[in-house]
């Protein structure tokens, strides 16, 4: 795989009153051509301190940022527009152009200074937006764009830029799930189709677990983990990452929770996804499942319901959440 | 592997090229607008001389009448011409600014630059008419180098304050901002004005109130020059300008020097505005609303297209408002600012009230 950026015993962070404050330090990782590599990271560890870091916005505190081998932050801006492009967060007030005149922006450091397009400018920018799925949105105006519909031509702009890497800063922090869903898939389809490396941070564990290559996790106090996503569940580094009172990360599921003293317990009977979640219902309200529980409760299908039985005495309810409410209700016990 | 990843050639599949929504074809209609204004201009007034009058004066042609040239020559040429140039000059100026601090509601006028430049051109004259220069006591005054100056360092000095508030405040702010600095002007204006003597007080009056009228041969060779590097400057940004929608981190990832954009802009805006605040007085509404106008006539953000629109749609508008002030009206006599105000507020407006996110700005 080729190797194209290289982050050396970088620091980052910011100087105030000339006094350096140190985010995270020691950070030395490489990002490689045809991956999709997700940062995640809680609130306040450096994300996006990393990131513009990484992007050249800003001077690191210490060591380098290496662009095929060449100090990323020696390069002339033109230079490093070539090479690297950027996608925000921020909602692009793009005026009267048209869609395909914004990914036509994405083409400024390869013309000359009165912006005109060449034929193979043009081709460029078609290519850019059919990869990104865009072509019925070209001829439309982007002020009339959905937020996903924009980021989607945010990122066929970064792709016409021919950059070696594309920085994506929390880009799907403002869309609804399907679109977060879509524009993860994209990323995906474009690193391995293009070999470009494709860097993105984002606050979307869930999405980061099933669609990053690899995932850099940058816990509080800086201290870097890289890996594949199921690595860094199985050793522990996700928990630790995110170990915060309430919140605990299961590692079967995949998901946080919330952290409950289980104090009741009930034994639980059925099958199939009838009883995987009302487990997990029971598990919202502090119930764990035990096997020496005196109660029972019964997951039945055909009709649907549930059966709780207590020593003589037995319940039946329609659903979960009457099951649930009557527990609530102490209408049962336990 | 490495060398399938650089020898990647894009090759689009299905070539979707959308038709451009920008409107070419509006060039040719406003400049046939401009060239009758042009003409009007030259033929409406307190004399009338009928176009085909006008256009046998400008040739040269028998049938003119030696006074028709005397008029047109004297009078009514030099107005023009500064009517035309100072539309152009606001007109981009506006955009600049509006572009610029990403405020669909900037212009020189509603950020105080006007007022900058005519606070500058009143200590200037009040200075020399406190140490006596003689200089002042007739109307060529206006002529002299140190107005212009003046005016362009009031200005100067207001877009730095302007600049340093700028990202701090919202749009809406930064536009009251630039209204108070306007008044605090206008206020200082009148204590400057109790150090000079009641003639040159009122000469300044009638300046103060903004006309092409009084602009004359001598004053092109100061004014033309100095538009013309602003409105040649202002072309040249034309690309980085366009990058600047996107936003500033957007603009630097695409390799625009940022800092330069701003530099070389300002300055274009300053040297357009300042010069012409100094010879027509205070303009105002044209730099705010010319852009306005030409988004929606060309239907495009491009400044490819804005800048060379906003020149020509900004001599047009003040061609237009200037005619208005000149027709041959009976009783009034009108006020270039009023008519400004008559065809700017609406504007105004409007842009408020529909244009929210139609525009691409977000107030």
């Amino acid at each position: 795989m080729k190797k194209i950026l290289q982050l050396e015993n970088l620091s980052i962070g910011y100087t105030q009153r000339k006094q350096h404050k140190i985010v995270a330090k020691d950070i030395t990782v490489d990002l490689f051509g045809g991956e999709l590599v997700c940062l995640l990271g809680p609130n306040g560890a450096g994300k996006s301190t990393l990131m513009r870091t990484i992007s050249g916005a800003q001077k690191p505190l210490g060591g380098q940022v290496l662009l095929e081998g060449k100090v990323i932050h020696d390069l002339p801006a033109r230079h490093l527009a070539k090479k690297l492009s950027l996608v925000l967060t921020e909602r692009v007030q793009g005026g009267l152009l048209t869609a395909y005149e914004i990914v036509a922006l994405g083409r400024y450091p390869h013309t000359t200074w009165t912006g005109k397009l060449t034929d193979k400018d043009h081709d460029i920018i078609q290519w850019s937006i059919e990869m990104a799925g865009a072509n019925e949105l070209a001829g439309r105006m982007l002020a009339e764009l959905s937020d996903g519909e924009r980021q989607k031509i945010m990122v066929a702009r970064a792709l016409a830029q021919e950059p070696e890497v594309m920085i994506l800063d929390e880009v799907t922090a403002f869309l609804d799930l399907p679109r977060r869903v879509e524009i993860m898939q994209l990323l995906r389809k474009l690193a391995h189709q293009t070999g470009k490396a494709i860097l993105l941070s984002t606050h979307d564990m869930d999405l980061a677990l099933r669609s990053a290559d690899r995932l850099w996790l940058l816990p509080k106090g800086g201290d870097l983990q890289v890996g594949a996503p199921e690595d860094l569940v199985l050793n522990g580094a996700f928990e630790h990452a995110f170990a915060s009172e309430g919140v605990a990360f299961n590692r079967q599921s995949g998901a946080f929770q919330m952290y409950q003293s289980y104090q009741r317990t009930v034994q639980l009977s059925g099958k199939g996804e009838g009883m995987l979640w009302t487990k997990r219902a029971l598990e919202r309200d502090g119930i764990t499942v035990s096997e020496s529980a005196n109660t029972i409760i019964e997951v039945q299908n055909d009709p649907d319901r549930w059966v709780l039985r207590n020593g003589n005495t037995s319940q039946q309810f329609e659903t979960i959440y009457d099951l649930m409410s009557g527990i609530r209700r102490e209408e049962v016990t336990l | 592997m490495d060398s399938t990843i650089t020898t990647y050639t894009p090759r689009a599949t299905t070539k979707v090229k959308p038709k451009s929504q920008v409107r070419l074809y509006v060039f040719p209609i406003i400049a046939l607008l401009f060239i009758l204004f042009f003409l009007l201009e030259l033929g409406i007034g307190s004399v009338h001389i009928p176009i085909s009058g006008v256009v046998a004066s400008l040739l040269g042609l028998g049938q003119a009448e030696d006074t028709w040239i005397k008029i047109i020559n004297e009078l009514r040429m030099p107005r023009t011409i500064a009517a035309a140039v100072g539309g152009a000059a606001l007109g981009t100026a506006g955009l600049q600014l509006q572009t610029l601090f990403r405020n669909p509601l900037a212009g020189p006028w509603a950020l105080g630059l006007t007022a900058g430049a005519q606070l500058g051109v009143a200590l200037v004259v009040t200075a020399a008419a406190v140490v006596g220069s003689s200089f002042l006591e007739n109307l060529a005054f206006f002529s002299n180098l140190s107005i212009v100056a003046g005016a362009m360092l009031g200005c100067v000095l207001v877009l730095l304050l302007i600049v340093a508030v700028a990202r701090r405040v919202s749009t809406i702010t930064l536009l009251i901002f630039g209204l108070m600095l306007g008044y605090l002007a206008q206020g200082l204006i009148s204590v400057i004005l109790h150090f000079t003597n009641q003639s040159q007080a009122k000469i300044f009056a009638g300046w103060n109130d903004g006309s092409f009228s009084g602009v004359y041969w001598e004053h092109f060779p100061i004014l033309i020059p100095l538009a013309a590097i602003g409105l040649i400057s202002g072309m040249l940004m034309a690309k980085p300008l366009n990058a600047l929608l996107l936003g500033e981190r957007y603009a630097h990832s695409l390799g625009i020097s940022v800092k330069r954009t701003r530099i070389v802009t300002l300055t274009s805006a300053v040297l357009l505005a300042a010069p012409v605040t100094a010879y027509c007085g205070p303009i105002l509404f044209l730099g705010l609303i010319v852009p306005h106008l030409a988004r929606g006539l060309f239907n495009t953000s491009d400044h490819r297209v804005l800048i060379p629109g906003v020149m020509l749609l900004g001599g047009v508008i003040a061609l237009a408002a200037d005619l208005f002030v000149h027709l041959p009206w009976e009783r009034h006599f009108l006020h270039l600012n009023a008519v400004n105000a008559l065809i700017g507020a609406p504007v105004v407006m409007w842009v408020i009230l529909r244009n929210r996110r139609m525009r691409g700005f977000e107030l």
